[in-house]
């Protein structure tokens, strides 16, 4: 029990949380970063989406990694992962409709998710499938974290609600001439925000900072 | 002067290393050298020196754009006049915009100078001086209705945004007033477009008379609404004095034509970027005129009316002419002028959002500036190498 949550392995886990975050440092996922976080409920959806693709098809890839014949590794690993995605997007569609629709292409396009291949590429393909499911689930973790505190700027600054309850409207700011920032609704701020995370995340992390 | 000068070197040990006021440091230099040249000197290598410095050239450039500001003020009065008839004399048009444009102008740059302060007493390093003129132009480049709470979110957003992180006066890429205009443009399109907001109709210390729902189109907006080609408004003089609505310092041509002398006179702006935007928007203009897009006013409007309306003209002398964010090469001026002019005018004609295209027109040169000029010394290089051939 102890080998499974050994020290390695817990750095497996959290450092994709934190100073080897997949958004914020290696730069990646972020397309869908800024596509989905316009409100909090997409945002948590897609992130708790990515977690679980990246954690079962890291454990798939790694089950199967001696076997699969180097040159057509990609075609294994799109094949797992497609399959994931699909019945993902399929459980979205059947008990959260709404949000599905929300997301529209963007729960498809988890396929073409740079996080997914990285870690499959990076990590899966040499490791086994308990450290693998780590390594997938802090990743996945990792990006629903940023996506979270994203779409948590996004929606308080320009919708004027959290979880879609409008304090704006309740609190009737706008009679004190508040407006809801529309800038924020669309994707150059989230890539503004996103910056400042990584400003910030830079500032406090000396070993982050190049020389 | 001399006691001000005097003044200045009594207080200065206080804010000096281990002074009392060593936590204003920054301040009291940005004021210093405000006010005089500076007095230090290089210590190593040959320099030469001008009496013309960064700040010197910046009150030179604020000086130009006083002209359009005092119209401007006066333009707000008289649209107000206008609108609601309360019937104002020339002094009291002129000092309703007047209280109408000042509380702008101080929160653009309280805000602004506010940040740039922190900045430079957080970096250690000393107050840079680009707000001078991005203060003054931010207030002229908006609405007369904007509030100033959204203005002195937009100046922080750009100052911190454009200029801070790109490391400060001098390395932005991008305008920094036209960066606050296109936020506020993007973030709260109901007080930046439309036709409720170009003509004030508060009071300001009972001045003026009160109007609800005041609603006036520019000329620019009533072209873009038009479903006829021939649905502009025709052109007439007050296009080129300035009595027109729209934001508050760009209506008058001949204000502007008064600052832009200023800056050529001093050689501050380049003749090149300036002339090039004015031939890009009338050859595009005129190119327009001739293709005749069915039921599109813009399109119809002749090329000196679209030169005339709107921001064409301030964008063109003030904006496409700062010596940071526009081309630096002498080939790459014309270039980069050509294109402000054309894509103005190809906004103008072809998007159907938007009636203006001068900010967005500047700030996409902006990004291909570099590139320009990359492009123009890679052609020199490659001219002069091949000079070499021929010659050996």
């Amino acid at each position: 029990m102890s080998q499974l949550f050994s020290k390695k392995n817990k750095e497996v886990f959290a450092n994709p949380l934190s100073i080897n975050n997949p958004i914020t440092v290696q730069v990646l996922g972020i397309c869908s970063a800024l596509a989905v976080t316009a409100k909090l409920e997409p945002a948590i959806v897609m992130g708790l989406s990515v977690t679980v693709i990246t954690a079962f098809s890291n454990v798939i890839i790694s089950l199967l990694r001696k076997t699969i014949p180097n040159r057509i590794r990609i075609i294994v690993q799109l094949v797992v992962v497609a399959a994931l995605v699909t019945i993902v997007s399929e459980i979205l569609k059947a008990f959260a409709y709404d949000v599905s629709v929300q997301l529209s292409v963007y729960v498809g396009l988890i396929i073409t998710n740079c996080i997914l291949m990285g870690r499959l590429e990076a990590f899966a393909m040499q490791n086994a499938p308990w450290e693998s499911f780590l390594d997938g689930l802090g990743n996945g973790l990792g990006y629903a974290k940023i996506l979270f505190i994203i779409a948590f700027f996004r929606e308080i600054l320009g919708s004027g609600s959290i979880f879609n309850y409008n304090f704006v409207d309740a609190l009737h700011l706008k009679d004190f001439g508040y407006l809801n920032n529309g800038l924020m609704i669309l994707p150059p701020m989230a890539l503004v925000v996103c910056g400042c995370i990584i400003w910030y995340q830079r500032s406090r992390n000396k070993e982050l900072q190049e020389k | 002067m001399k006691a001000l000068k005097n003044y200045f070197n009594k207080v200065k040990p206080n804010f000096e290393e281990g002074g009392k006021l060593h936590a204003f440091r920054s301040v009291f230099d940005g004021m210093e050298t405000f006010l005089f040249v500076p007095n230090d000197t290089a210590k190593t290598g040959t320099n030469i020196h001008d009496a013309m410095d960064s700040k010197r050239m910046m009150s030179i450039v604020v000086i130009a754009l006083v002209p359009a500001l005092l119209f401007g003020m006066y333009n707000v009065g008289y649209q107000h006049n206008l609108a609601t008839t309360a019937g104002l004399d020339f002094w009291g048009m002129f000092f309703y915009g007047f209280l109408a444009v000042l509380p702008k102008i101080v929160v653009s740059y309280v805000v602004g100078l506010g940040i740039e302060f922190v900045v430079a007493q957080w970096k250690n390093e000393e107050i840079h001086e680009g707000f001078l003129v991005s203060g003054i132009l931010i207030p002229m480049i908006v609405p007369v209705s904007c509030p100033l709470w959204i203005l002195a979110v937009a100046t922080a957003f750009a100052v911190i945004f454009a200029k801070e992180v790109f490391g400060g006066t001098g390395m932005n890429i991008f305008n920094v007033a036209l960066i606050t205009r296109v936020f506020l443009f993007f973030a709260y399109p109901s007080k930046m477009s439309g036709d409720a907001v170009w003509v004030s109709g508060d009071t300001f210390f009972g001045l003026g008379k009160h109007l609800d729902g005041l609603t006036t189109a520019t000329p620019l907006g009533i072209a873009l609404s038009a479903t006829s080609s021939t649905g502009y408004k025709p052109f007439n003089m007050d296009m080129v004095y300035g009595l027109i609505p729209g934001s508050i310092g760009e209506t008058s041509v001949i204000a502007i034509a008064i600052g832009a002398l200023i800056l050529l006179f001093t050689n501050i702006a380049s003749w090149k970027t300036m002339l090039s935007v004015f031939i890009g928007g009338a050859v595009m203009a005129i190119g327009f005129n001739q293709m005749g897009l069915e039921g599109n006013a813009m399109a119809a409007m002749p090329w000196y009316e679209h030169l005339a309306l709107g921001g064409f003209c301030f964008g063109a002398v003030f904006m496409a002419t700062d010596p940071v964010t526009s081309a630096r090469t002498s080939t790459g001026k014309y270039i980069f002028g050509f294109l402000v002019g054309a894509f103005a005018i190809i906004i103008r004609v072809l998007n159907p959002g938007y009636p203006e295209g001068m900010m967005l027109a500047i700030l996409l040169m902006n990004i291909f500036a570099p590139l320009i000029d990359y492009y123009v010394v890679q052609s020199n290089i490659t001219k002069r190498a091949k000079r070499i051939k021929v010659n050996q």
